[in-house]
């Protein structure tokens, strides 16, 4: 099967920090992938990259067979790669609703009231269709984020930590939506996620990112049982004699 | 619906003004409304989160194409220099807003001031425009029917209600739809705008050419119902009324440019009749009181009535 996404070789600098060293990754269309990483180790600048936001100092980026690299995020939106963000990016003074209703008008629905509705239902946020988007709760704010990213019918869809900043027992019941929405959606999931328990439940394959470099790459239970990934991404205080 | 019967409200009550009303309030009117377009312009602008200062760039354009028409082209009919009007502002927005889409914030306020001071600088120091003095036009025919001496501005009255009127169903239509969102969703958030797909320069640069073509429309207006064009029309003061008028109404209603546009010259009338030194300082106090007491506009009483009622 042919890739959705492939990255050769990508490099990018800010100053003397190295946001990405050297990355290439393949991802095959229908599978969820998780990006895990301590602080700082340059998930959210590949996302970056992949979408636009951020040119890559060398390297490609490959959707499908073609090259984006130099696109803008709006071409490349187009194209079929949406996203969601790490600080939720929403029209804060239009409701909920209004909200999905730009998303889904934009994306030229031929119903866009009845295609908002759809959304509404399927994440869970009908109750809160009427509220202003500048008042919602972190966890709400969140689903809107990401409900607006698959309302674009994209064929990958890229999440910047869709559970940070929301309390650990909301964490899985909005996973549980979101990758119930995507499934649906029949969209290629790259996501980004510091809770392990989550990462462990939904991705089918983890690549580890360390100062910008890839230390590993393959299914959650090798990644995740990796001495360096414990280490370095993880936290654990490994003793050195064992390593 | 509702938009409906307050347009045909709207147009019965200027009707009857222009037919009923002592000359003075005849032109009073025909100011109001004439400043209102532009404002409800301005107001398509602000959903974007942009404040132009110089509106009066192309209220001049407008009024100054309106007079050329008719002094140097003979051309008499009115309803030809309020269309030549609305699209050579049009057309200079269309230009200008190529490049003043690409800045925001007080980068754009200052870009369209200077364009409007550079036209400003231009109509003083030209000899065939009269320089400071400008000139006067005058409309003969009215769509090819000949104005009686004396009936003109009545006549023009009516043509502007009618303008207004249509030039605002127009408007509620298209913010009241997808593109009003889509410009508030600019002024939110740009970064989710080119997420979603969609240009945030687009919307900014066919905002600022609907302002451009409604501020030419408003003075083209403006010159018929004065009869005479000088550069003051595109003058930095004139602009800043317009904005002065946009915040005195508030952006909630498509109403409120022409009603705040309305209280605006009724004060100025009588301020001029009566305390000519202190209009200046009036206008700032109100402008003071405005901002403290009522931030969205002389509109939120109209809300606060409503709901309480
Ligand atoms: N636009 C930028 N300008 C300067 N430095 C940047 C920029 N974006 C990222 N960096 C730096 O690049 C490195 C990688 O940042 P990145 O945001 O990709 O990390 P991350 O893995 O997403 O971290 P986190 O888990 O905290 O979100 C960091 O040192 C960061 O400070
Ligand atoms: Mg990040």
């Amino acid at each position: 099967m042919s890739a959705v996404l492939t990255a050769k070789g990508l490099q990018k600098s800010f100053g003397a920090v190295r946001a990405a060293a050297d990355i290439s990754l393949t991802f095959d269309p229908g599978i969820v992938v998780s990006l895990i990483g301590a602080n700082g180790a340059g998930k959210t600048t590949f996302l970056n990259m992949v979408t636009g936001y951020l040119r890559p100092d060398s390297g490609q980026i490959l959707f499908g067979e073609r090259d984006i690299v130099g696109l803008s995020p709006r071409r490349i939106t187009k194209l079929g790669i949406s996203r969601s963000f790490q600080i939720p990016q929403l029209f804060n003074s239009l409701s909920v609703r209004e909200n999905l209703l730009v998303a889904e008008s934009i994306a030229a629905m031929d119903d866009p009231q009845a295609a908002a509705d759809e959304t509404l239902a399927r994440f869970e946020l009908a109750p809160y269709a009427a509220q202003k988007a500048g008042l919602l709760p972190e966890g709400i704010r969140k689903l809107l984020d990401v409900s607006m990213a698959l309302s674009s019918r994209s064929k990958l869809l890229l999440l910047d930590e869709p559970t940070s900043g929301v309390s650990a027992d909301e964490k899985f019941a909005i996973m549980d939506v979101v990758m119930g929405a995507a499934r649906v959606a029949g969209v290629t999931v790259i996501f980004v996620e510091h809770d392990m328990d989550i990462v462990a439940r939904f991705a089918g394959r983890v690549v580890a990112f360390y100062d910008g470099s890839i230390i590993a790459d393959g299914s959650p239970d090798t990644v995740l049982r990796a001495e360096n990934v414990r280490r370095y991404v993880i936290g654990e205080e490994i003793p050195h004699a064992a390593a | 619906m509702k938009a409906a019967i307050v347009a045909i409200a709207s147009l019965a009550a200027l009707t009857a003004l222009a037919l009923l009303a002592p000359q003075w309030l005849v032109f009073m009117a025909m100011l109001a409304l004439a400043k209102g377009v532009v404002v409800l312009g301005l107001l398509v602008l602000m959903r974007t989160g942009l404040v132009s200062f110089g509106q009066g760039l192309y209220f001049g354009i407008g009024a100054y194409t309106a007079a050329l028409l008719s002094h140097h082209l003979h051309v008499a009919d009115a309803a030809v220099m309020l269309l030549a009007g609305a699209a050579a502002a049009g057309l200079m927005a269309a230009l200008l807003g190529l490049l003043l889409a690409g800045y925001r914030d007080i980068f754009f306020a200052m870009l369209s001031l200077a364009f409007s001071m550079i036209l400003y600088g231009v109509l003083v120091k030209s000899a065939a425009l009269g320089s400071t003095d400008g000139f006067n036009l005058h409309a003969r025919t009215f769509f090819g029917v000949a104005l009686a001496p004396g009936v003109e501005r009545r006549v023009f009255l009516i043509a502007g209600a009618v303008c207004a009127v249509v030039v605002a169903l127009l408007a509620h239509r298209l913010l009241g739809g997808h593109w009003g969102r889509l410009s508030t969703g600019v002024r939110d958030n740009e970064l989710r705008v080119a997420y979603l797909g969609a240009s945030p320069y687009r919307v900014v640069y066919v905002n600022y050419l609907i302002a451009g073509a409604m501020a030419g429309l408003g003075g083209a207006l403006a010159a018929l119902a004065v009869g005479h064009v000088d550069p003051e029309m595109t003058y930095w003061t004139t602009s800043g009324e317009f904005v002065f008028i946009a915040i005195l109404g508030g952006t909630q209603s498509i109403l409120a440019p022409f009603v705040a546009a309305s209280i605006f010259e009724a004060l100025r009338t009588i301020a001029s009749q009566y305390a000519p030194n202190v209009w200046q300082m009036s206008l700032g106090l109100a402008m003071l009181a405005i901002i403290m007491f009522l931030p969205a506009g002389l509109w939120t009483l109209a809300e606060r009535r409503r709901r309480s009622a």
